[in-house]
């Protein structure tokens, strides 16, 4: 099984994030793997553990954006590549697609390609089903188990979390996955591992690497980026002696404000 | 007609996402500035009331696929159809769903145009529409737009737009279109049994509990329950059969922050914020829920927010209408007690 899993870099989730003249910023907090790219990092692992192959990490961003596949190389998978190119800033999720699928054909031989269900910043949930759109495999999207592998018999049967139940769904294989939470615990990366991946080569591709002279434009663009506006609630703390009090004050107000 | 609006209606086991019928309203806000008309799309098996349902929310017409194919949905033969249908139109909106996201994105892909998922708000600007989408869970808006290519593809925010009154007397053409499948190479050999009373996306009222609930010192775990972490998911159970009962009066889904969702309380389906479900009821109530700023970013735009909580400094005051300093264990039982009451 030769695995390929998608991830992207992300400022930690506790960050404060503030916009100024358009220019995103989350001050000093650390950026880390997406965090539900773990995920999909720990289920290629496993699957790795189990039927033996290759996992490779890849990644699209700036050239500094290393920390992402690092994580994953001290996690376990067996190599990494950053595909970075000035041309590819601001792209959108169309192009992504494209580039995300180009870099998996020149990988070669993958049997199955995993990503986390979106990224915790632009949180769009649609390159996944993209790139398998592009590389014309199945879209197996918000994978919760995956309950049998046939590398031999080039299939997967996986539990997919829609809203309202799983569903149960067989697929061929190749096939895109991407993984919600729900599929395992990823694993801290090993001393071992985060010795072995500060000091392993990230080979760094660009689109003429993939083959692509020219990168088509980005359909959609971003002309502002803003803060929310600021929620403006006085709370109004709720007085009583005893719970029972408490509790009916609480709904006496509810129902004034017409909440309820 | 080279510039209508499609609206793409979900339904899982015979039910109509309510979030299709907000997408119908907004295609039939945009269709009256853009000078369009709107479509309902209906894909399934037996899906003609569905589409008839579309007309009374609002639509001119339907665009029916039904065959046996389509009972159970799967991306590939859904988009390939939706892609024909969109080839021509001007707009495509989805409401947001475990469904529809992938399948708003593989469209794009087929006509090579641009998607943006999620929207919350919609203004029209120099012919293409310039909608506002949450990024960082809500920590910041982005306003969107497809300038160029087309058909511009949206996924609505459950519960962001108003859902249209239906009129049982409006009438319009439902066609059913020739369907062109292509091969179909995977297959669905199941469900589970569902998962949630009520939806988080789409629930008015949500009652959520945190790391709190497990706190009940007054409670001691059965005497055969001798592991540490047993014991504390007992007393978990506890606190959230709590929490259920005061969702169950109010007709609420049941939330919970991610702590409580790690240290294995309650499924990860019910976890709302960053990592989790992004939510906007129009009343959510935090239970022994501190507010880390990956919860809050999560339920913030919510319309009334009650917390609950031992900490009177525990940052979610900060976001609340109503505040209760004290025991969620003494609190809950009454509460709920109290709404039965009052609301019969």
């Amino acid at each position: 099984m030769n695995i390929v899993v998608c991830v992207k870099q992300t400022p930690d989730t506790a960050a404060t994030v503030t916009v100024e003249d358009g220019v995103v910023s989350w001050g000093d907090a650390p950026v880390i793997l997406n965090p539900w790219d773990e995920f999909a990092v720990e289920e290629a692992l496993r699957i790795k553990e189990a039927h033996g192959g290759q996992v490779t990490a890849i990644s699209l961003g700036p050239e500094d954006a290393k920390e992402a596949l690092k994580q994953a190389l001290a996690m376990g998978c067996d190599q990494a590549i950053l595909i970075s190119d000035p041309a590819l800033a601001g792209a959108d999720s169309l192009v992504v697609s494209k580039i995300l699928a180009a870099s998996i054909n020149k990988i070669g031989d993958a049997d199955l390609v995993i990503f986390g269900r979106a990224s915790v910043d632009s949180d769009t949930g649609v390159t996944g089903p993209q790139v398998a759109r592009r590389l014309g495999w199945p879209a197996l999207s918000l994978v919760a188990a995956v309950t049998a592998l046939d590398p031999e018999g080039k299939n997967i049967a996986v539990e997919r979390m829609l809203d309202e139940c799983r569903q149960l769904v067989r697929s061929p294989l190749p096939a895109v996955v991407s993984v919600v939470k729900e599929i395992n615990e990823p694993r801290y990366p090993s001393f071992m591992g985060i010795r072995k991946a500060s000091r392993a080569e990230i080979p760094l591709w660009t689109a003429a690497d993939l083959g692509l002279d020219e990168i088509s434009d980005s359909a959609v663009t971003w002309p502002e980026i803003i803060a929310p506006p600021k929620i403006e609630t006085e709370v109004e703390m709720i007085e009583g002696e005893t719970p029972e009090e408490l509790a009916a004050h609480l709904v006496d107000r509810l129902m004034e404000e017409k909440v309820i | 007609m080279a510039n209508k609006i499609l609206v793409y209606i979900d339904h899982f086991a015979g039910q109509v996402v309510p979030a299709s019928w907000e997408a119908v309203g907004v295609g039939t806000s945009l269709a009256e500035k853009l000078g369009s008309e709107v479509v309902a799309v209906v894909l399934g098996h037996e899906v003609e009331t569905f589409a008839q349902n579309a007309i009374e929310f609002g639509a001119g017409g339907v665009l029916m696929g039904d065959a046996p194919e389509l009972k159970d949905y799967r991306p590939e033969p859904f988009a390939r159809v939706l892609s024909q249908l969109a080839a021509e139109a001007e707009v495509l909106l989805l409401p947001t769903t475990s469904r529809t996201r992938e399948l708003a994105g593989m469209v794009a892909v087929d006509l090579e145009t641009g998607v943006m998922p999620d929207v919350v708000a919609f203004e029209i600007e120099d012919g293409s529409v310039l909608a506002t989408r949450p990024i960082y869970a809500g920590k910041l808006l982005t306003k969107v737009i497809c300038p160029e290519k087309r058909p511009q593809i949206f996924t609505l925010r459950s519960r962001a737009f108003v859902k249209p009154e239906p009129d049982p007397g409006r009438s319009g053409d439902i066609t059913r279109i020739e369907l062109d499948l292509g091969e179909i190479v995977t297959e669905v050999t199941g469900y589970s049994e569902s998962m949630v009373g009520v939806s988080l996306s789409d629930a008015a009222i949500i009652v959520s509990g945190g790391r709190g609930v497990s706190n009940n010192p007054r409670l001691s775990p059965p005497t055969e329950i001798t592991d540490e972490g047993e014991q504390e998911i007992w007393r978990a159970q506890q606190g959230f059969a709590l929490v259920s009962d005061l969702a169950k009066v109010l007709g609420a889904a049941m939330g919970a922050s991610r702590a409580a969702v790690d240290a294995g309380y309650v499924p990860y389906e019910h976890q709302v914020g960053q990592t989790g479900k992004v939510v906007s009821p129009d009343l959510y109530i935090a239970c022994g829920i501190s507010g880390a700023i990956q919860h809050l970013a999560g339920m913030r735009t919510s319309k009334t927010i009650v917390a609950i909580n031992r900490d009177s400094d525990a940052p979610i005051f900060k976001l609340a209408r109503f505040g209760i300093v004290g025991d969620l264990f003494d609190i809950l039982p009454p509460l709920t007690q109290a709404f039965k009451e009052r609301l019969g």
